[in-house]
């Protein structure tokens, strides 16, 4: 543009002797040029090519995704005993666990990743996803209160949340642990904490403050008024996988796109048995809501804001907003996970193209042999 | 370089000075006492004028030196410094904001980025919502400030030019800057400056106190204007003295009127001495043919009259964007929607929890907002996430291509003119696709179609015709001799003036001064050949009223040559044998052609400098007496050809006529056999005093002495009218040269060389009641008072004297040469020529003194003086012999026809309105095709109010009528082959002719509607005699009744208005100066631009921008709507899933830049198949690109496409643990990729600078994405893109994804794109399909795509091949019948009711035309000539075009049998143009 408006002045001064424009390719819209036309060639050509691979994609997409095994189970309502053993306040220390049993027909072959699934669960509604400080969980030292964190940036004394945001608050919290009963017996499946998250967010955007250890680093800050143990407690075999580096936790900062989502929970160690994948056979999840310590005190300051904001404190509560918890295993493939969406918008569009260019084969070939008799006349 | 006074004028100045101070110290005391109180005054009257305004007292400044400065009342005017720009530095800043502001979408993207603010809307980073309405903002101001710093400079130059102004402390003129000139200051003007300030006029080196002015500047007249010096002053003939200046002066305040000003002068006796515009020197003219002048300043700056008629280039608004306002408001509407949507779908989304689950967080202070207020506050997130619906960078975008279209159609050498080194100027920025969407075309006549360069064509002398073939010859020539030029004008790179866009004309002259002296050397160093063109290039001051060779080099008829040679040597020998009446004629006839103008004379040494006395040669030897001696003596070598080395052509000529044997020789038996004419008495008379007085000085010394007065050859006529010089010049071709014009004498060189010095007794000038121009003067040698008239040859035939006192045989001779002319003038008619008679009378001294009493009574008289001034001309004016009558051609400019054709294919109505004569008018339509010979042709002039309505009823039945006829015919034609329809005679089209006195009835009575109906059906409409204000109104009319896009095309200050009133105004810029330039937005230099303008650059810059538009919006709405999506599936809670930044980026980077270029370089058709098929621009006039339903199809489109966009990534990771900004990136990369496909897709043109845009586009969105997402970590809090599109990169399921999705997206769009190929190709297409062919093979398509819609449309096109034999079948200026009755109401119609009333005359004139026409035809053949003329063999067809009309039904029949009315169009010239 530049050029443009500098060439486009009047030439000033008396150095300019003639003011006959330049003859240039550019000037007088001369570039030499592609015009692409459609004809009934590249037409055609261009359908049937679109389909022929297309169609190609389609099914490879297709079989990939269906070589995906995936084994989803609600558990929403099984564990409702917890939910209403919870629901009475003085209760709120009883520890609580739950079963669901099901079973595998076929072997699960293959890395097995683990999930929890939410329904009806609108992480990406705008207030919500406003709702974290990014720059605490870089492990800075910053001034939250000026984040957009609040109502969950500080508790009333300004003791401030670590980490704070309604992000943050309200992590998913059930523990889920797998068994294969195998022979009576049951075998703990052994899963991985370590590993799910991001390579990036582990080790770049999640950082724990600079301290020689986590408790020190945390000081001066308060839990999430709905978590029942500090940040630094989160993991306390694994000091990697403590604090803000908590895998759970980082994925569930991830905030999901749809209000039905699901986020990898574990994966199943590929060791004994379970080299393989899963074997076929008898499982059983159980899920267990750990018992809120209340070593800060805070419980009470909680429990008026539980009032105020119908909270959660213990379980993930998921019946007061109509939603369903899952849990899910299923292995993974190239092309994603098990759904088949994308293969088969590559069947329907590759047909598609290849339909189309029949058609217009047809008008051509009608329109050509009625030109013909046209000019013949 | 102060002006000191002239020495021999000393004497006088100090007698002058004592006189002022004796009268001064008598006043003594009490003069300054009144003095005071005259400044006590003048201050109350400086309050007052805050009040009523409408006074302006000054004073001179000489008074008051630097300290007294104070108390001078003059002070309170604005200096001669002008400013334009809009802003200071300072000012820059919130003056162009608060401008900027003045655009609506300006107000709401602001009003959105406050709305960031607002803590309710949760915006994610309200500060990055400023970035685009300031980046936006900041290139208009960028722009703006551009714009002003041009216009800072501009004025700079203009303030520093410099003039002479008096000193009081040197006694002298001094030379200061135009902007140190005050109100009240002496400037002194030499000839050639321009004028700094508006002046009252007080010195004038004339004698008669006039100063000739050229006013081209200001209103683009080329002719001078004479400004008289104020009354009391004119006495003066010494230079004049300002410091005796006393007086005070008092005029009206500033206004614009440039023809209107008054005041009056007090004198220190209180005398008051009044003044008008006469007296007025105008900023921006030039003094010209005035030696000094002297003026005080009476406005200055700003408030010359010049500077407040410059109002600036107007903002318009184009078609496009008009329509684009609407769909804004569409999309506003839309957005609305949307927001609603969101509001009342987050209300229920909200109400429906019971409890509020943990995602729904509480504001800061922990409260939740009940549904309704947060569907609210909802409305007001959803209208800050979907703002960009309204496109925010459209305007910028719009302002930017246009601004590429403008630089590209400004550097098309296409559109260059060498000889005036002038390109296209571009002055509107705004409007360039409205060239692509014109339906009405109204052009002036005079310099807009024709050159406004006269040239002489023919003439008829006693009943004979000259055709001058040589001449006709030459012209063709002189076209191929110009192109040769050029090359030679290019070499020569002298120096200009910059010529900027906008003021330019009126002060370019100013930095040339230095110049001047080796100009002028130059130009007479190249001779005339060259003059035009190297007057334009050189000195500005030279191109108005030189004319170009064309006009000067006339080349004699080789006959007529001989004549007048032979009358020549006839009138020297006096012989009674060969002495003929004819031979006199020949000699009257030329010498009223040099003499009976108002030509002025100067060399081209000298330009400008008129010659008021003959050359010194001359009056040395040669005396009257001498004179008589040379006449005797060479009678005595009468057989010589040979007379002076000046008369070589004549040989040439000699030469030329012994191949031209045919002569009407019956005319000159009958000539030579009536020897008794009556001026033979005078040559009688001429012979004797001859003989008495025989001289002694031999043959050689008379030669010498005639070829020395004939030394200053190079002479430069300045007329009033091209016309005058264009005879003068025909004179001279002949021999007649004239020399030198005073008001008292003129003086004429002879062919033999000798100088006549006729004196002038009366000029009775030209007016258009008279139609007609006299001059009396006195021969010097038979001493007879001779009155010479020039005038409209309906005037003049009327005047004739036919009886010759009883001599039958010279009464009958007279009147056959008063048909033969009538005939030839008649023919000249048809032919185009602006035809002109010139007789002559002689009258006897007794009358003479009679009648010059009578009119010195008139011309003292003062109660109704304008009449009796006129009643005397029409009494001297009687009783002429019919010399001759000339035909001049008013040059179709090149182009023209092919231009108009070319145009009217195009489907563009032309309308001419001209302030010029019907006749005139009509014969340039029919000469440059704006009306065909086959057309019917209406005229409606009337001044009554009912007569015209019931013409107009009467008119439009028949047309209707006609109509009705036609149909079922034309879709006969629809389906015959097209070879078959050419033999068909095709149906008339209908033409219509008004003057300007029926357009004000039909203004005035309401007839409006009838009109347009009536124009509607008409192929093209001609107004005649129209003012500047009617013009005006029609194009206003048409532009608002008809909804229609109008241009305007005109080049003199009469067009300004009509420019003015049009959408598109285009301005020519050459011969008429600038006016119409200044009012322009588009400035060409021919009118055979325009099609290139219209057909190529109007096409594709309407195609490229309201593609652009197009686009815009759907890049738009398709982006948006991706949100909107998202909405559905985050509880309508306003989130996004795309980056912030990255979504301002898309807009502002990403997206912008090839859509940008598209809209400037695409090319939908190459510029040669728009040239050589106009229909295609059709497109353009039928808004097809950008209209409502594209607006919607466009909008659906870009909703499936976002749906695609939105729905395939959204199924794709459904119930996957994608997180937001994971989905929102394949979204965002999708989307970019679709927009720039479906770009893609509409792209015809693809160069190497769109494919690289293209492919830049891409790989800044990927760098910047793969960067963003790398560095930023906390950069844009709520979202997080951190390395997200790092992550996706790798991912297959991305790839395939980003593939399958544009291509679901635009499957139907390239599905119906590659229909609309095969199926219902369009215009456009073929023509497209036609660009790929080879070289050869693209005329036969083009041919028969033509033919084809000739054939379909049942409108022919008149082919090449009967273009011609319609050139001359006279009868088809046809009128129909009903119209004698009507006509016969009208009142004050002369001419029709002349027509009605002698029906049958008007048939045998036809009838006679006809006979007439063969006859001519024969002569023609007869010449041999190939070049004879466009009418040679076709002249058979004449008759039977004559029994055509028989097949078109009896209506038709009765047409040709009344048809009458081109008799009635008797060509007269007029010498001055409304």
């Amino acid at each position: 543009m530049e050029n443009k408006k500098a060439s486009f002045l009047p030439r000033e001064g008396e150095a300019q002797p003639s003011r006959c424009p330049d003859n240039s390719a550019f000037k007088q819209q001369r570039l030499p040029a592609w015009k692409p036309q459609l004809t009934i060639a590249s037409v055609l050509s261009s359908f049937f090519l679109t389909g022929a691979f297309c169609l190609t994609v389609g099914v490879c997409l297709v079989l990939s995704a269906n070589s995906v095994r995936e084994i989803q189970i609600d558990y929403s309502d099984k564990c409702s005993d917890c939910s209403k053993l919870r629901e009475n306040t003085s209760n709120w220390n009883k520890e609580c666990h739950c079963s669901v049993n099901f079973t595998l027909k076929e072997d699960i072959l293959g890395d097995v990743f683990m999930y929890y699934g939410l329904q009806n669960f609108y992480q990406n509604h705008r207030r919500y996803v406003i709702s974290r400080s990014d720059a605490q969980l870089l492990g800075r030292n910053v001034n939250i209160q000026r984040s957009s964190c609040a109502p969950f940036s500080t508790y009333r004394n300004g003791t401030p949340m670590a980490p704070c945001g309604a992000i943050a608050n309200s992590v998913f919290n059930d523990t889920i642990d797998l068994f294969y009963n195998r022979n009576s017996s049951m075998i703990q499946v052994p899963l991985l904490k370590t590993g799910n998250s991001w390579w990036t967010d582990k080790n770049v955007k999640f950082r724990n403050p600079e301290s020689y250890n986590l408790s020190s680093a945390f000081a001066g800050t308060a839990r999430p008024p709905y978590w029942q143990k500090p940040v630094y407690l989160l993991d306390e075999e694994n000091e990697r996988n403590n604090g803000f580096v908590n895998d759970d936790f980082i994925i569930w900062m991830r905030v999901s796109a749809f209000a039905t989502f699901r986020n990898l929970y574990r994966r199943v160690q590929r060791v004994r048995h379970f080299a393989e994948g899963l074997p076929a056979g008898n499982y059983t999840f159980q899920i267990s809501y750990s018992i809120l310590s209340d070593s800060l005190g805070l419980l009470e300051r909680c429990r008026e804001m539980e009032r105020n904001l119908n909270t959660l404190l213990s379980d993930f509560p998921v019946t007061r907003f109509k939603g369903r918890k899952h849990v899910i295993l299923s292995t993974v493939v190239w092309s994603g996970g098990s759904n088949p969406f994308l293969g088969i918008a590559y069947l329907a569009s590759g047909t598609a193209a290849t339909l189309t260019g029949f058609v217009i084969t047809g008008i051509h070939l009608k329109l050509r042999k009625k030109k013909t008799y046209f000019q013949k006349q | 370089m102060s002006r000191k006074i002239v020495p021999g004028c000393v004497s006088t100045m100090i007698w002058k000075k004592r006189f002022f101070k004796e009268t001064c110290c008598q006043c003594g005391a009490s003069d300054t006492e009144i003095q005071n109180e005259e400044l006590e005054n003048r201050g109350k009257v400086r309050k007052k004028k805050k009040k009523n305004e409408n006074k302006r007292v000054i004073i001179s400044n000489l008074p008051f030196g630097s300290k007294k400065w104070k108390e001078n009342p003059n002070r309170y005017y604005d200096s001669n410094e002008i400013k334009t720009t809009k802003y200071t530095i300072l000012t820059f800043l919130p003056k162009n904001i608060c401008e900027q502001f003045h655009r609506f979408a300006n107000i709401y993207f602001v009003f959105i980025a406050m709305l960031n603010f607002v803590p309710v809307v949760n915006a994610f980073q309200p500060e990055v919502s400023v970035i685009p309405i300031c980046v936006i903002m900041a290139i208009t101001a960028i722009k703006d400030a551009w714009e002003d710093f041009r216009r800072y400079k501009l004025d700079k130059e203009i303030n520093h030019m410099g003039c002479y102004i008096y000193s009081r402390e040197e006694h002298a003129y001094v030379e200061k800057c135009w902007k140190d000139v005050r109100v009240g200051d002496f400037v002194q003007l030499r000839c050639n400056e321009i004028i700094p300030a508006d002046m009252l006029l007080l010195y004038s080196s004339d004698q008669n106190g006039i100063c000739h002015l050229e006013t081209a500047n200001l209103d683009g007249e080329t002719n001078l204007k004479q400004r008289q010096v104020v009354m009391g002053f004119s006495s003066q003939d010494t230079m004049y003295e300002p410091e005796f200046f006393q007086n005070t002066i008092i005029c009206e305040m500033p206004n614009n009127d440039l023809n209107k000003f008054k005041g009056y002068m007090e004198q220190p006796n209180h005398e008051q001495v009044g003044f008008n515009i006469e007296n007025l020197l105008l900023r921006g003219c030039t003094i010209r043919n005035t030696e000094a002048a002297v003026g005080i300043v009476i406005y200055a700056g700003h408030e010359t009259k010049a500077m407040l008629n410059n109002s600036g280039p107007r903002y318009k608004r184009s078609r496009i964007e008009q329509r684009m306002n609407m769909d804004i408001f569409i999309c506003v509407g839309l957005l609305f929607v949307m927001c609603l949507v969101g509001a009342v779908g987050h209300g229920i989304w909200t109400g429906n929890f019971w409890q509020h689950p943990p995602y729904d967080v509480p504001d800061r202070n922990g409260n939740f907002v009940s549904p309704v207020l947060a569907g609210f506050y909802m409305f007001l997130t959803m209208i800050i996430l979907l703002q960009i619906l309204i496109p925010i960078s459209l305007y910028v975008s719009i302002e930017l291509v246009k601004l590429g279209q403008v630089f590209l159609i400004h550097n098309d050498i296409d559109l260059y003119d060498e000889e005036a080194d002038l390109s296209i100027q571009c002055r509107a920025l705004t409007i360039t696709e409205d060239l692509g969407q014109i339906q009405y075309i109204f052009s002036d006549k005079t310099g807009t179609l024709t050159e406004n360069k006269m040239v002489f064509r023919r003439c008829t002398v006693d009943g004979i015709e000259f055709s001058h073939q040589e001449n006709e010859r030459r012209l063709k020539t002189q076209k191929e001799l110009d192109l040769d030029n050029e090359d030679f004008a290019k070499l020569q790179h002298f120096t200009l003036p910059p010529t900027n866009l906008e003021r330019s004309a009126t002060y370019k002259h100013s930095t040339m001064r230095p110049l001047r002296r080796c100009q002028s050397d130059r130009v007479h160093f190249q001779g005339h050949k060259r003059n035009r063109s190297v007057g334009r290039r050189d000195s500005n001051q030279s191109q108005v009223a030189f004319s170009s060779p064309i006009e000067k080099d006339v080349s004699p008829d080789s006959r007529l040559l001989r004549r007048v040679q032979e009358a020549a040597l006839q009138t020297e020998s006096f012989s009674p044998l060969i002495h003929t009446k004819t031979s006199t004629s020949f000699t009257d006839f030329f010498l009223a052609l040099a003499i009976c103008n108002t030509v002025l004379v100067s060399t081209a040494t000298e330009p400008r400098q008129r010659v008021t006395i003959p050359p010194p040669i001359k009056p040395s030897g040669i005396t009257l007496e001498r004179i008589n001696q040379i006449f005797q003596r060479l009678k005595l070598a009468s057989l010589s050809q040979s007379f002076s080395s000046s008369q070589s052509s004549s040989h040439l000529g000699a030469s030329y006529s012994a191949k031209n044997t045919e002569e009407p020789l019956a005319v000159l038996e009958s000539c030579d056999n009536e020897t008794n004419c009556s001026a033979s008495s005078r040559g009688q008379e001429l012979q004797d005093k001859g003989s008495t007085d025989i001289g002694t000085a031999s043959l050689d010394e008379v030669f010498r002495s005639a070829t020395n007065s004939s030394l200053p050859t190079d002479f430069c006529y300045e007329a009033e009218s091209p016309d005058e010089a264009a005879l003068v010049y025909a004179a001279r071709a002949y021999g007649f040269i004239l020399v030198s014009r005073t008001p008292e004498q003129v003086t004429v060189q002879l062919p033999q060389g000798t100088l006549l010095t006729f004196d002038i007794l009366y000029t009775l000038g030209f007016d258009s009641v008279r139609k007609r121009m006299s001059v009396v003067v006195r021969h010097p040698l038979t001493k007879e008072i001779v009155v010479y008239t020039k005038g409209a040859d309906s005037v003049i035939m009327d005047l004739l004297d036919n009886s010759a006192e009883g001599n039958i045989s010279i009464e009958k001779r007279l009147k056959r040469i008063k048909e033969r002319t009538q005939k030839h003038l008649d023919y000249y008619a048809r032919d185009g020529l602006r035809t002109l008679c010139i007789a002559k009378k002689v009258l006897n001294e007794d009358d003479f003194q009679k009648w010059a009493n009578f009119r010195r009574e008139a011309e003292a008289a003062i109660d109704n003086r304008e009449e009796l001034l006129i009643e005397t001309a029409q009494h001297l004016e009687t009783k002429f012999t019919l010399l001759g009558a000339t035909g001049i051609e008013d040059r179709l400019q090149d182009g023209v026809r092919d231009t108009i054709v070319s145009l009217r294919e195009a489907g563009i109505k032309i309308w001419v309105l001209t302030g010029d004569k019907q006749e005139t008018a009509v014969n340039i339509a029919y000469s440059c095709k704006l009306l065909n010979q086959r057309d019917t042709v209406f005229t409606i002039n009337t001044e009554n109010k009912e007569t015209c309505e019931s013409l107009l009823n009467l008119t439009l039945e028949e047309v209707k009528k006609n109509y009705e006829y036609n149909k079922p015919q034309r879709k006969f034609f629809g389906i015959i082959p097209t070879s078959f329809s050419v033999s068909e005679a095709p149906s008339p089209e209908f033409g219509l002719v008004i003057d300007g006195q029926t357009l004000n009835i039909i203004f005035q009575g309401g007839l409006e509607e009838k009109f347009l109906e009536l124009t509607q059906h008409c192929r093209s409409v001609l107004c005649c005699r129209s003012t500047p204000l009617q013009k005006s109104m029609v194009v206003k009319l048409i532009r608002r009744q008809l909804k229609v896009m109008t241009l305007s095309i005109g080049d003199g200050a009469n067009d300004v208005s009509m420019i003015q009133a049009a959408d598109v105004g285009i301005g020519i810029s050459g011969q008429e100066g600038m006016q119409a330039v200044m009012a322009s937005d588009f400035a060409i230099t021919r009118f055979k631009h325009l099609k290139k303008l219209l057909l190529v650059h109007g096409h594709w810059c309407y195609a490229r921008l309201a593609k652009m538009v197009i686009y815009f919006f759907y890049k738009n709405v398709c982006y948006v709507s991706l949100l909107f999506w998202y909405q559905f599936f985050c509880g309508f809670s306003g989130s996004t899933m795309v980056d912030y930044w990255q979504m301002i980026f898309f807009n502002l980077f990403f997206t912008s830049v090839p859509p940008l270029l598209f809209g400037v370089l695409d090319q939908d058709v190459s510029a040669e198949t728009l040239l050589r098929l106009p229909e295609l621009y059709k497109n353009g006039q039928n808004s097809e690109i950008y209209n409502l339903s594209a607006f919607i199809i466009t909008m659906l489109d870009a909703f499936y496409q976002s749906l695609v966009c939105f729905f395939v990534p959204y199924f794709m990771y459904k119930d996957s643990d994608i997180d937001v900004s994971s989905f929102g990136n394949p979204i965002n990369t999708i989307s970019l990729l679709t927009i720039l496909l479906h770009l893609a897709l509409d792209m015809k043109t693809w160069t190497v600078l769109q494919l690289l845009t293209m492919i830049c586009s891409v790989a800044l969105y990927v760098i910047f994405s793969v960067i963003y997402s790398a560095v930023c970590l906390v950069c844009n809090p709520p979202t997080n893109p951190y390395w997200i599109m790092e992550r996706q990169l790798k991912d297959p399921v991305f790839y395939l994804l980003c593939l399958i999705t544009p291509v679901i997206a635009l499957l139907p769009r390239f599905f119906i794109f590659s229909l609309r190929g095969t199926i219902g190709a369009s215009l456009i297409l073929k023509a497209q399909q036609v660009d790929k062919l080879p070289k050869g093979q693209q005329d036969l398509e083009i041919q028969k795509l033509r033919s084809r819609k000739e054939a379909t449309s049942g409108a022919p096109v008149a082919s090449p091949a009967s273009n011609y034999d319609l050139d001359q079948s006279i009868n088809h200026l046809c009128v129909s019948p009903f119209l004698y009755p009507a006509t016969a109401l009208s009142h004050g119609d002369t001419e029709n009711q002349g027509v009605s009333a002698s029906d049958p005359l008007g048939r045998k004139t036809h009838e006679e035309g006809y006979y007439f026409f063969n006859k001519w035809a024969e002569e023609e053949s007869a010449a041999t000539d190939s070049s004879a003329g466009p009418f040679f063999g076709h002249h058979p067809l004449v008759p039977s075009r004559e029994t055509a009309p028989g097949q078109d039904g009896g209506k038709l029949t009765k047409d040709y049998r009344k048809n009458f009315n081109y008799g009635s169009h008797r060509r007269s010239l007029s010498s001055v143009t409304l």
